[in-house]
């Protein structure tokens, strides 16, 4: 059994069976980074680049673990310092290093779609660390991978979504994931941040009380508020957005159930999430982070078949 | 198609191997035992069946996958099974587990794997099936079930089904 698609530019692109591959390989990986020695040779031959045209802390670090703990080699480029600097283009960047026999390129970039144009002109397998607003699918794995450990199972799952969906590649990626494995969704933000087609493209509830949605939901996947994607006044100040939409200790004590809380990181603390929420044990946000070496893993190993390159 | 080793055949056999490993680690504080998965997992869940009935301390159990270490990873991506070795195995003497030694090549990813988890003090190799003159690396059984003679284009099927185990050896 394989995966569908030689790349993974995003979880719109993969079948329910390519999502339970990767999260069943990324269970196995879990266990290797277990060891004592949490380091196997499966990529002893492959070389890596990480291609990151846009700030990253948590996905850059997390994939180069990934790449070190399958023995890979790996070279990191980031766009400040290089010669894109200089006006070089995407392509004939890219096109220079594969020169230097580079077999997969995991890309971040501030253009939605930049990954798919490169996959339709280079040979190399192509991971998308993220592409504007549109995926982050490594990133609705690893959501999907510490939801299935915390609840089971994703079928029939309630979860809600809550923030900025508009600017998220991970709520869209997420929207995709949970809508193919069969979870129920819940979109909840200000109007100003849910675009208006959204809730008949993903077939999901559209709630803007944050309150309704958290006494519906099992998980709430809280979205940070992407100051640097917008070039409008969205809603009025962060203190308002916190008092509308900040989900606090005394909001979730007030609920009578316990339910998960996520985040994909950064948080800012103070405006979607508190801290009493962010450091308390309804949170797995850690474990989220955790999940992402292993599944970041698995994407790379089951995507590094050599024949097809 | 020929049938190597009945029900009733691989019930003796598989007690046999029980009893041979015993004599060999009459300190069972210091074994462990380690089926590789997957098809090695069916023997050594009936071992260690045994070892329990006949030793008060049956060693600790486990269960390997080698896929993260097969040499053939430039020609074909195989899916993960589980390992399980909740147990240290640094100092500690290996019996490895699996149904049917051919090439070898599976032995030597399990030999790499295991010393992932530790530096044994010894490692063993007990196997259902021994397909002589066959190996492509130096790799013995210490204890064996059956050894036979078979031909390359020959396939030798183990078959665990309930109450109906059988080895056949199937012409291609």
């Amino acid at each position: 059994m394989t995966l569908s698609t030689r790349h993974l530019l995003g979880i719109k692109d993969l079948t329910p069976q390519d999502i339970s591959l990767l999260l069943q390989t990324a269970q196995q990986f879990k266990e290797v980074l277990q060891r004592p020695i949490k380091k196997v040779p499966s990529l002893r031959d492959i070389t890596i680049v990480n291609l990151f045209f846009e700030n990253s802390t948590r996905t850059r670090i997390s994939f180069e673990l990934a790449e070190k703990r399958l023995s890979a080699d790996t070279i990191n480029f980031t766009a400040s310092g290089s010669s894109v600097s200089k006006g070089e283009t995407l392509l004939d960047t890219v096109n220079n290093i594969l020169s230097m026999k580079v077999d997969m390129v995991v890309m971040r970039h501030s253009a939605s779609g930049a990954p798919h144009f490169l996959a339709k002109h280079i040979p190399a397998a192509i991971i998308n660390a993220g592409d504007g607003i549109n995926e982050h699918p490594t990133q609705a794995l690893l959501d999907a991978l510490s939801m299935t450990e915390k609840h089971g199972s994703l079928e029939g799952l309630k979860v809600a979504i809550i923030g900025d969906i508009m600017h998220s590649r991970v709520a869209q990626s997420n929207l995709y994931l949970l809508g193919k494995m069969g979870a129920e969704v819940t979109v909840c933000g200000p109007p100003t941040l849910i675009p208006k087609h959204l809730a008949e493209a993903f077939n999901v509830r559209v709630e803007y009380n944050l309150r309704k949605a958290l006494e519906w939901c099992d998980v709430a996947n809280v979205l940070r508020i992407q100051l640097e994607r917008q070039n409008q006044v969205l809603f009025s100040t962060l203190r308002e957005y916190n008092l509308s939409y900040g989900i606090n200790r005394r909001l979730l004590d007030s609920l009578g159930k316990d339910i998960t809380i996520m985040h994909p990181g950064p948080i800012n603390r103070g405006v979607e999430l508190d801290s009493d929420v962010a450091d308390s044990g309804q949170s797995i946000i850690l474990q989220q982070v955790e999940n992402g070496v292993a599944v970041r893993m698995a994407a790379l190993y089951l995507l590094s078949n050599r024949q097809q390159a | 198609m020929k049938i190597i080793l009945d029900h009733q055949q691989i019930e003796l056999v598989i007690k046999r191997l029980a009893h041979q490993v015993l004599e060999n680690h009459s300190d069972s504080n210091d074994t462990v035992l380690i089926g590789i998965q997957p098809r090695g997992i069916f023997l050594s869940d009936r071992l260690h069946q045994e070892l329990c009935r006949y030793s008060a301390t049956p060693p600790p159990y486990g269960k390997l996958d080698i896929t993260f270490y097969r040499d053939d990873i430039r020609k074909q991506i195989h899916v993960p099974n589980h390992t399980d070795i909740p147990f240290s195995i640094e100092g500690k003497k290996v019996v490895l587990v699996d149904d049917v030694l051919y090439t070898g090549r599976t032995i030597r990813a399990a030999l790499d794997a295991l010393m992932d988890f530790g530096r044994p003090a010894k490692a063993e190799l007990l196997v259902l099936i021994d397909r002589r003159y066959s190996r492509q690396l130096p790799i013995q059984p210490d204890y064996t079930g059956k050894t036979i003679d078979s031909i390359v284009s020959q396939q030798v099927k183990v078959n665990w089904n309930e109450g109906q185990h059988e080895v056949v050896l199937v012409d291609q």
